[in-house]
């Protein structure tokens, strides 16, 4: 088993180790059930979960069967899509975005014997709910750092969804990054107050290309700013998955979102009875970060750097948000050598120094 | 090459068989389509049309869930068709649903954690004043200056989305909420809070507002003078003018009507079953409503089966899409088809089909 990083376990979790137990006893196959936003073809999130899904399934095969709903809205429909699953039999349900945290924990209360797993939220109102969320942070520091060494105008475009704390720790850390190696860089910021918008997210790219942008980065889950960066000679990261086919000559790499090896983890653990809930965060060390492979149009010099990172990141030896960092107001945020805490990051609703523009609010 | 002719009098027994024939033609291309995906077409037409209502499994959960759904959609369906009578098209209820949410929301988190009864209702006048604002905008730009209220009305849903977003992203983020978007959980605010009426039957007062709205709708219909003028207007309005009927005025109650019981729903959503303002609140009830609205034929009664018929293809849609691991997409398709069929046996019913030979009829060319 993995070594994970526990921030937190809810402590009533351990009267429901027991219910699962007799799984072995029983021959039918564990019902597992996944809640996405997207599509699953949308070769961004919801795409990586569902690859996610199908590493479960193949590793576990008979034992396990997998099944999910797409396109669901955070809401109301959310939550009788849980309950109609918790009532088909389902035992463990994966909600896969942050917006139907109210929804499942509300379904949590009324189906305690089923494990409740939930992506990128923060509500755990019912013991059986539990949270995980990968550092997309990690992967984004070193997007910034082959960005920063890259660009020719020195200046990076950046599509963002919302202005909530996951977005800006992912614009910090690509700044921080940019700027260590290139002080003249300047980041423009595009809110799309999308996911998942082709149309907004291509005329996104098209703005910020205009605005003499030559390195797109998309905190989006469509290929639409790919597509406009390989027409217009920008380029560009992918996001979630390897989006190089949609861009083959400008896609740089792309930070990618592997949560099989979580799904196996706590699969196996429902199995075993085992099952109880958490709150991890896991990146790069865990594997649950990676990185697409590089385009060859990246100098080696700055691949080096990039693994380089890399490897500090996975063994540890660096976190991206260390100090000397001061918020974008001048004022201080990390002395130096201080690394920032999981709460200041999941809470994350400041720029850091040297960042123009405001987090709308 | 093909011409559609009027029929002088449409046959009265084909209005009322269009919608059956409709949902029977939708269930075989639906199946086609399942087999197509290499699907089984019967139980995926069981599991959409029957086990929500029957099954042993799911009915006892599923059943009150047609109210929820169907709740809403009926609301706004209702206000929507009186307009819609008239000739007036208003097609942005979404977006007046949304205001209407997020003005009670409001009301709400301004009295947060406040005790009193009158939260609530003031909440729902605040839901419906809000839909009501919202939908004056098209409806004086109409009366005004003559625009298309359905190009406005249909334009002001995205600036309305806009505004949900930066509510929940911003001036209405929860401040315990961890930086996360959305609200607070108005539903778990006792005073503002819509619960079940009756627990197990899903009956909020939503369902209620709903249903009084039905009741409020036939009798203006039919007894009031309202109503016919209403009938007048979207039947001859030519001969609308001649007998009185003020256009500025019809426009304006028509809109605002549908735009208060928008937003009303949008109120009885928010601090029910949707619990708080999020990015995603819309779920496209707005739009739906008007599916529902024709598919009801316009008629408070027919609204109701209708929203009752659709709530149970989206409940039973969502069985099939888990059940049967079909994409969500299907059921969208299959749910077009719907209205697809309706829309297209009403021109069937109401026009017949020539075939104009070129050359002989230069209208046709």
């Amino acid at each position: 088993m993995k070594r994970r990083e526990l921030l937190a376990t809810s402590a009533a979790a351990l009267g429901l180790a027991a219910t699962a137990g007799s799984r072995a006893l029983a021959q039918s196959p564990l019902k597992v059930g996944f809640i996405y936003i997207g599509p699953p073809g949308d070769f961004g999130w919801t795409y990586a979960h569902d690859q996610g899904r199908l590493a479960a399934q193949e590793h576990f095969g008979s034992a396990v069967e997998t099944f999910y709903v797409d396109n669901v809205p955070e809401g109301p429909d959310a939550e009788r899509i849980m309950t109609q699953m918790a009532l088909s039999g389902a035992d463990m349900i994966f909600a896969t975005s942050f917006g139907y945290g109210p929804s499942l924990n509300a379904a949590a209360q009324r189906f305690p014997q089923i494990a409740f797993e939930h992506a990128a939220g923060y509500l755990q109102e019912a013991p059986n709910v539990s949270l995980y969320n990968a550092r997309f942070y990690e992967g984004r520091a070193v997007i910034g750092t082959i960005a920063g060494r890259m660009t020719q105008s020195n200046v990076i475009g950046y599509i963002a969804s919302f202005p909530i704390p996951e977005v800006v720790m992912g614009i910090n850390a690509a700044y921080i990054h940019a700027k260590k190696v290139n002080p003249d860089v300047d980041f423009r910021v595009v809110w799309v107050y999308s996911w998942f918008d082709p149309a907004q997210e291509a005329a996104a790219a098209e703005a910020l290309i205009e605005q003499g942008a030559d390195i797109i980065m998309q905190h989006t889950d469509s290929t639409a700013p790919l597509s406009v960066c390989q027409q217009r000679g920008a380029l560009a990261f992918g996001q979630a998955s390897d989006m190089t086919q949609f861009a083959p000559d400008v896609h740089l790499t792309a930070i990618l979102d592997n949560w099989g090896p979580y799904y196996i983890e706590r699969i196996q653990q429902k199995l075993d009875g085992a099952w109880a809930a958490e709150n991890v965060w896991l990146g790069i060390p865990e594997g649950e970060v990676a990185f697409a492979p590089f385009n060859e149009r990246i100098p080696a010099e700055v691949q080096a750097e990039a693994n380089a990172m890399i490897e500090a990141i996975r063994t540890r030896s660096y976190h991206p948000f260390t100090g000397p960092l001061n918020k974008q107001d001048g004022s201080a945020w990390l002395a130096e050598g201080e690394v920032a805490d999981d709460g200041t990051l999941l809470g994350m609703n400041f720029y850091v120094e040297g960042l123009t523009g405001e987090i709308p609010s | 090459m093909l011409r559609l002719e009027k029929r002088p009098s449409p046959s009265k027994a084909w209005n009322f068989a269009t919608p059956i024939v409709a949902v029977l033609l939708t269930m075989i291309a639906g199946g086609i389509l399942f087999a197509i995906l290499g699907k089984n077409p019967f139980e995926a037409i069981k599991l959409i049309f029957w086990d929500p209502l029957f099954s042993e499994q799911f009915a006892a959960y599923s059943r009150p869930q047609l109210l929820v759904k169907a709740g809403p959609l009926i609301l706004i369906a209702v206000g929507l068709s009186i307009g819609f009578r008239a000739g007036i098209w208003n097609i942005g209820a979404e977006g007046q649903y949304i205001i209407g949410a997020l003005c009670a929301a409001a009301v709400a988190l301004g009295f947060y954690p406040g005790e009193g009864w009158y939260i609530f209702p003031l909440m729902i006048v605040a839901g419906a004043a809000g839909g009501w604002a919202w939908a004056m905008i098209p409806a004086i730009l109409k009366t005004r200056f003559n625009t298309n209220e359905i190009l406005v009305s249909l334009l002001l849903v995205y600036v309305a989305e806009k505004l949900l977003a930066a509510a929940a992203t911003g001036f209405m983020r929860n401040p315990q909420g961890a930086g996360f978007p959305g609200s607070r959980n108005i539903h778990q605010y006792a005073p503002a809070s819509n619960q079940e009426l009756i627990v197990g039957t899903g009956l909020h007062w939503g369902v209620v507002a709903a249903f009084v709205a039905v009741i409020f709708a036939y009798i203006l219909l039919q007894r009031h003078i309202l109503g016919f003028h209403v009938q007048l207007a979207g039947q001859a309005p030519r001969a609308a003018r001649f007998a009185g009927v003020a256009p500025t005025r019809l426009v304006l109650m028509c809109m605002g009507l549908s735009g208060a019981f928008a937003g009303m729903a949008g109120m009885f959503e928010v601090s029910g079953p949707a619990r708080l303002i999020s990015i995603d609140f819309n779920a496209g009830y707005g739009f739906t409503a008007i599916i529902v609205a024709f598919l009801g034929r316009l008629h408070p009664v027919g609204i109701v089966l209708a929203g009752l018929l659709l709530a149970l293809t989206y409940i039973g849609g969502e069985l099939a899409q888990f059940m049967l691991n079909l994409p969500a997409a299907a059921i969208q398709v299959f749910q077009g088809m719907l209205l697809f069929f309706l829309l297209a046996l009403d021109v069937l019913s109401n026009y017949r089909i020539l075939l104009a030979l070129p050359g002989r009829n230069p209208e046709a060319a």
